[in-house]
């Protein structure tokens, strides 16, 4: 049974009925809207791979219990962010460049990117390491998101 | 032949699961609309690994899996030229037990090598044919015809006929002939070129479908409960710690093996975590402190003799100089980003498992063994996971997955923790390394000699968590994989004796990551190669090159030397003593893999800040001859991963215990390399389209420690010898010289 939740996700209203209020955000993501973009990678907020946007600023949704967002937060996915058809700059990059190997990093690479990118469009290589220190990546792609992001940032 | 038959509920939910889960293109369409009851899967028959659709595209049947590797888009590509159709018109469907060949595991870089050539073999063979029908149909002779684009045409001019129209049910009846020929490379499409990865758009916009994504109608969440020791024994479970939980199915215990279902995932991580267990003590791992004496003092099984030229005793007796160094390489986990996970689906008497699994075949014999079912009531449905790089839990999870779908009789999910991960996962086995060199009064090696002190067993399949703890049928050799290859050396020194003492054993439960074994042989070959030239004052290019007679060697070596910008001179260039902080150095490092293929050379530029004993890869450059290449960008992706994920393993990974357990489970206790710490990767490839195409998938790995350990000796004058290289290790050699 459990209680009934109003979010905004990508866009769209929508309840979610769940046992505990305080489930993490990014299960609520996954098993009860059937999003795939955030992904399960530690649920401890070490790694990254669970990154969504709420209100613009990145949250790691594995920490972030449903019961601290209000109702009229915007929450953001992979999935909102661009689609094929006209996908964010970030994501556009992403695929220029060829950026991901196994790919399972890449939605919490994307998502940082695209929020650090907009607060700040012009950023030194320096500083893009820097924004995705805390995003880990096992296959070893991190060249290739670095330069993602550089092109992303030139065409934005 | 054997075949596996599909129950017509298999075919058919599979297409509803297909459908649900856009895995539209994970099962044929010939085995959807049930026109087909079986299906080849022999290793010497073309249906095997190809079918052709009605609308004229090809399916291939791949054993060997894409592990995030690219290998989907490089056998898209292999088939395609092959068959002479667009890359838009050629599907690869992987490892599914019922559907595709046992290629064999996909690991060793074997990928591309053996199946990828399999396939092309496959395909060459099936062309022929389609070229034979044609030419029946059309009475011109076979070599007046040509394929291209699906059709079968006369060379002269006209319409020909397509393949579809060639081969009505799509099937080909027809033996695999590996001499059939195969293309002239000349003519080749899309081998050869950077064809974009198929697999990476979906994974940019959230439309891919991984291990973790798959959900079946019905389907519960489970998670295990593990010993809080190894080999701990469950003594009791207080069953009412969690009852009364809303949506929690059943507590499971078989044995020592616990587990929960619950109708949510999120119930069944907090019933996990609230269940009381009990379990006795057990103390069963030694001292971390005391590793090295422990391996040193483990039972030998036997001993692999990898090279015996002349004789190396006599041959160091008489040297004028002798050098004696010992290497230790410390244990490491895979590390997969996200955990492992599975679903199974108990049928009846059969089991269905969809599996993120390196090796589906292996793991239904496995799964077979465990529940003493006939292996054809076992399925093992290949789907994407996240990168495992060797035998990381996949296999684990399925049979978590197994044991409690069948404890309910419903499909169950399990998706491992992070802390299961990295604290069950199987492990890279610590490795030791003596060696020992004589030199002549010219510096050059008259004498090399080495032992390795590692586990016994080879590849194989690694014992399963879930069948060890509940009691059930399961292996009980070690398998750390094929970690003898790279001890013996490629080099031409007169007298050499290189030794394996397999171990009886090795603390933690092994199997294989990236580059088992090359790795640690390959670190400590090449740096104690450093530290003979380094005591004959000989640059290290040159003294590899006085050493090697091997052409593709030589120029793997010449060319990073080249790209590098390499100064000839000895190392070290500083000393130790020199009082700036930060001091740079670069490092030289040779692989020719397993003695036989293919050969990488790299030179590591690194910082080393003598206050606080940091190392900093800052840029490593890499030459790889690797025959001839399917798809550049997809082996340059492969290349940048190998040399950042071992800059990691070198410079911070270590995984850490106590006399009870793994304590390093999470990436605070375990961490990698992050970006700021990423080098920056400039490499050249050799291309040779008219040669075999070698393994790509890990050799590059293999260089990559010991051209750290020399551009550290070259930098500061300290020789590195123990994995990893960590602050503490370099400030505490320097305090002490
Ligand atoms: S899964 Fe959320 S930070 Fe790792
Ligand atoms: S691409 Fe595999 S973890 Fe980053």
């Amino acid at each position: 049974m459990g209680q009934s939740h109003s979010m905004t996700i990508n866009g769209r209203s929508l309840d979610v009925r769940l046992d505990d209020p305080d489930t993490p955000l990014l299960y609520v993501l996954r098993n009860e809207v059937g999003l795939r973009g955030p992904r399960f990678g530690c649920g401890l907020g070490q790694c990254g791979a669970c990154t969504v946007h709420v209100d613009g600023q990145i949250v790691r949704s594995c920490v972030t219990p449903l019961s601290s967002l209000k109702p009229e937060s915007k929450i953001v996915t992979l999935e909102g962010l661009g689609t094929p058809e006209a996908p964010h700059p970030v994501q556009a990059a992403f695929v220029e460049e060829q950026a991901a190997q196994c790919g399972y990093c890449i939605n919490g690479m994307i998502m940082t990117s695209a929020a650090f990118l907009n607060d700040k469009p012009k950023p030194s290589e320096a500083e893009i390491r820097q924004a995705l220190a805390g995003n880990l990546c096992r296959c070893g792609t991190h060249a290739r998101i670095v330069r993602a992001v550089q092109r992303a940032a030139t065409s934005l | 032949m054997p075949t596996t038959q599909l129950s017509r509920r298999h075919v058919l939910q599979g297409g509803a699961i297909i459908v649900g889960f856009s895995l539209s293109r994970s099962l044929p369409t010939v085995a959807a609309s049930g026109t087909a009851p079986s299906k080849a899967v022999a290793l010497d028959e073309v249906d095997s690994y190809l079918a052709l659709e009605r609308d004229g595209s090809a399916i291939v049947y791949s054993g060997k899996v894409d592990l995030g590797t690219g290998v989907q888009t490089a056998l898209t590509q292999m088939a395609a030229d092959e068959l002479d159709l667009p890359l838009s018109r050629v599907r690869v469907i992987q490892g599914d037990t019922a559907l595709t060949p046992d290629q064999g595991p996909t690991y060793g870089s074997l990928s591309i090598q053996n199946g990828g050539t399999q396939i092309r073999a496959a395909a060459a063979t099936a062309r022929r044919k389609l070229v034979q029908l044609a030419s029946e149909r059309l009475g011109t002779p076979a070599d007046a015809l040509v394929t291209r684009d699906g059709r079968v045409t006369p060379a002269a001019g006209g319409e020909g006929i397509a393949y579809a129209d060639l081969l009505k049910d799509g099937h080909f009846s027809l033996k695999l002939d590996k001499d059939a020929p195969s293309k002239n490379p000349d003519a080749f499409s899309f081998v050869g070129k950077s064809v974009a990865r198929l697999d990476i758009p979906a994974k940019i916009y959230a439309s891919s479908t991984y291990m973790q994504d798959v959900k079946l109608p019905g389907m519960l969440h489970g998670r295990v409960i593990r010993p809080p020791a190894i080999e701990a024994r469950l003594t009791a479970v207080d069953e009412a710690s969690v009852a009364g939980m809303p949506g929690l199915v059943k507590v499971v215990r078989e044995g020592d093996f616990l587990g929960v279902v619950a109708t949510s995932e999120w119930t069944a991580i907090k019933a996990a975590e609230k269940l009381s267990a009990t379990w006795s003590k057990a103390e069963t791992l030694p001292e971390q402190s005391r590793l090295w004496e422990h391996v040193r003092a483990t039972p030998v099984v036997k001993e692999d003799v990898t090279s015996n030229v002349g004789d190396a005793d006599a041959a160091m007796s008489k040297a004028a100089r002798t050098l004696k160094a010992t290497y230790d390489f410390a244990i490491h986990t895979h590390g997969s980003i996200g955990p492992s996970c599975a679903v199974a689906e108990p049928e009846g008497d059969a089991l269905t498992v969809w599996t993120a699994s390196q090796m589906t075949h292996a793991l239904r014999t496995q799964l077979s063994a465990m529940f003493s079912l006939p292996p054809d009531k076992v399925r093992c449905i290949y789907v994407e996971g996240s990168g495992c790089y060797g035998r990381n839990g996949h296999e684990d999870a399925a049979a978590d997955a197994a044991i409690l779908a069948r404890a309910v009789g419903k499909p169950v999910r399990v998706q491992w923790s992070r802390a299961d991960e990295h604290g069950w996962d199987p492990k890279g086995p610590p490795t030791l390394i003596d060696l020992s060199a004589g030199l002549d009064d010219n510096g050059a090696v008259t004498a090399w000699s080495s032992q390795f002190h590692i586990p016994v067993g080879a590849a194989g399949s690694v014992p399963l968590v879930a069948a060890t703890l509940a009691g059930l049928p399961h292996e009980t050799a070690l398998a750390p994989g094929n970690i003898v290859h790279n001890s013996a050396i490629p080099y031409g020194f007169p007298n050499v004796k290189t030794v394996c003492r397999r171990l009886a054993t090795t603390p933690l439960r092994p199997s294989w990551i990236r580059t088992p074994g090359r790795m640690q042989n390959t670190f400590a070959n090449e740096a104690f190669f450093d530290e003979c030239a380094a005591a004959a004052g000989v640059d290290p290019l040159d003294y590899r090159l006085r050493s090697l007679a091997d052409a593709r060697g030589t120029e793997v070596l010449r060319r990073v030397a080249a790209l590098a910008k390499w100064e000839s001179r000895p190392s070290p260039k500083g000393d130790a003593k020199d009082q700036g902080d930060v001091q740079t150095g670069r490092g030289l490092s040779y692989v020719k893999y397993e003695l036989y293929r293919t050969y990488v050379a790299a030179v590591a530029e690194v910082e080393v800040e003598r206050r606080t004993g940091m190392i900093r890869a800052k840029r490593v450059f890499v030459v790889q001859d690797c025959g001839q290449i399917i798809n550049p960008d997809g082996v340059r992706n492969q290349i940048e991963g190998n040399v950042i994920q071992t800059v990691s393993r070198v410079l911070k990974e270590e995984v850490m215990f106590d006399r009870s357990r793994v304590t390093s489970t999470d990436w605070a206790s375990y961490p990698i390399l992050t970006f700021p710490e990423v080098p920056e990767i400039v490499m050249e490839l050799i291309d040779r389209p008219r040669d075999k195409p070698w393994g790509a998938g890990e050799p590059s790995a293999a260089v990559i420690p010991a051209a750290i350990s020399n551009a550290v000796f070259d930098a500061i004058g300290l020789r590195l010898r123990s994995v990893p290289f960590t602050p503490e290790k370099v400030k505490t050699a320097l305090q002490r010289t």
